[in-house]
């Protein structure tokens, strides 16, 4: 797929290893702003945090037993994610105790795992903080695999999925599966996430969940309108922070999730502006 | 119990809603003794009832969300967690408490209503359209089905919850309080839309509300909740009883006061 692409890409994305990264990122992009308009409706923002976490005791495990790290901590991750669920909806935790119990005892368990292989090295450094330029032309297949599949299940549930997050009460009465819908959500939450982990990195994965929703919250008008502005903001700043790193040789992962902070900022100022503005615009 | 002229009329189609005996209650104590209640096609019941009788856990395990002590629900003549095709059951919930981080659209809302025939996987296709777009009509929002669920007046939404349970073209609606703190002009195109569901559609309509008197010359039976059944009747043989639901509007909150 990266040849096809290779043809005629202009600098920073005339090199092999530039266009994997920029493949990636674009999946990242799409599937990251997608996923969390249904967790920031759900007031879930940090799931995506607290399943990163537990994706890195995975890598910690996948180190230590030899196999491929990506797969371990998609394990990790489904099983992380399916527990908050379960936690949420037994009530044995609030949804925060929950996530935090996730968070401490996940990246405890990926360093204790890690010191165990003596792994705590630069190839933990490219988990926690992304390293797409690195990324390899199986992992981008993988990459690319997992986000055809996150796209193809949400829209395809869209409607279902947003009236549960919307309105639980109502949609139990109305004999959705509620409780089914929610830890596919998890699922597809932590199947992103891991997908994510090596171009944004663990600690970052989760703010292209919510940054791009957060600007598409502002100025959208409809829960679809907020799936689309979210997914272009999640786009635009793939590509842009990724051109952005190589330019001033920044570390891409902190770059993309920068600038989308930055674009939260000025949609945020825009619409204070276009507020007081008599006319208003209608996104 | 009171056998009224309506009763004898449910009598003669079968009933979609019945409870018998219904006891229940949340730890030693009973909150519900020995209920007994009906709705049938066509027919528009309200249910009344003071602060604390009882009303809120009559609907839930009509619904079949909690389980009876004693005695029995038959929804559709089943069991109501068995119930399959849910679009036959248009529910208004109280206040719903609905997410709102993310905009939606009153017409994303009221889509929701098309996906409780238990395929809630299938995609949409133009019998949905057309069945959200009448729903709309029918509640008077067909103007604002674009416009934010968020910008809309307190009625307005009302409205649009409505709409989404008259989405599925339910035989039975049951509503819960569902003009509360309404507009007077909310409270009629309300009541309109409830008389267009039963008159043209066929539907049996269980409203629970404090507030009648937007509906008074159209309900058919009223029942009076306080831990049992104390009143099922038409409305007139409660006027007769010197209680009015519409004529003086205070009347009958006052009324289920002096119960308590």
């Amino acid at each position: 797929m990266t040849r096809a692409l290779a043809a005629g890409l202009p600098y920073p994305f005339e090199l092999g290893f530039m266009q994997r990264a920029l493949l990636a990122a674009l999946c990242v992009g799409v599937f990251a702003p997608l996923i969390g308009t249904f967790l920031v409706q759900k007031r879930l923002s940090l799931i995506g945090d607290g399943i990163g976490h537990v994706a890195f005791a995975g890598v910690g495990a996948g180190v230590l037993l030899g196999v491929a790290e990506l797969w371990v901590a998609l394990a990790f991750a489904i099983a992380g994610a399916v527990g908050v669920e379960w936690l949420r909806r037994r009530r044995r935790a609030s949804g925060d105790v929950a996530l935090a119990i996730l968070f401490y005892s996940g990246i405890a368990l990926g360093v204790v795992l890690l010191s165990r292989a003596d792994g705590l090295d630069g190839q933990v450094l490219s988990y926690l903080f992304g390293a797409p330029l690195t990324v390899t032309r199986s992992e981008v297949a993988s990459i690319v695999a997992l986000a055809v599949g996150v796209v193809a299940v949400v829209v395809a549930l869209r409607r279902p999925l947003f009236s549960v997050v919307t309105d639980d009460d109502w949609s139990r009465v109305a004999g959705l599966p509620v409780d089914a819908l929610n830890a596919l959500l998890a699922v597809v939450t932590a199947v992103a996430v891991v997908a994510a982990m090596r171009i944004v990195g663990i600690l970052l994965v989760a703010a292209m969940m919510v940054l791009p929703v957060a600007t598409a919250q502002l100025l959208a008008r409809s829960f679809a309108g907020t799936l689309r502005i979210a997914i272009g903001v999640g786009l635009v700043t793939s590509v842009a922070g990724l051109a952005a790193s190589r330019f001033w040789g920044l570390a891409p992962g902190g770059t993309i999730v920068l600038l989308a902070a930055v674009v939260f900022a000025v949609a945020s100022i825009a619409r204070r502006a276009l507020a007081r503005s008599p006319v208003r615009a209608a996104a | 119990m009171t056998v009224s002229a309506a009763t004898d009329r449910a009598a003669t189609t079968s009933p979609m809603l019945v409870a018998e005996g219904l006891t229940f209650g949340y730890g030693r104590d009973a909150v519900l003794r020995d209920v007994d209640l009906t709705v049938a096609p066509r027919e528009f019941v309200a249910l009344v009832g003071p602060n604390g009788s009882g009303k809120s856990t009559l609907l839930q395990l009509l619904l079949g969300r909690l389980e009876p002590w004693s005695g029995s629900v038959r929804l559709f003549g089943g069991r109501p967690e068995r119930l399959r095709d849910r679009g036959r059951l248009g529910y208004v919930p109280q206040r719903p408490s609905l997410a709102s981080e993310v905009p939606a659209t009153v017409e994303e809302l009221v889509e929701s209503g098309r996906l409780t025939d238990g395929r809630w996987w299938r995609p949409f296709g133009r019998g949905d359209r057309d069945a959200v777009a009448h729903a709309l009509e029918s509640v008077g929002l067909a103007e604002l089905a674009r416009r934010p669920l968020n910008e809309l007046s307190g009625g307005q939404q009302q409205r649009a919850f409505i709409a989404r349970a008259f989405a599925s073209s339910p035989s039975l609606l049951v509503l819960d309080e569902p003009i509360a703190g309404v507009d007077q002009g909310s409270q009629r195109r309300f009541r309109d839309a409830l008389l267009h569901e039963i008159r043209e559609h066929g539907a049996g309509v269980l409203l629970v509300s404090h507030e009648l008197s937007a509906v008074a010359h159209d309900v058919d039976r009223v029942v009076v909740l306080k831990g049992s059944v104390v009143f099922d009747g038409s409305p007139a043989e409660l006027a007769s009883s010197g209680v009015s639901l519409g004529i003086h509007a205070e009347d009958l909150p006052l009324w289920l006061e002096e119960l308590r």
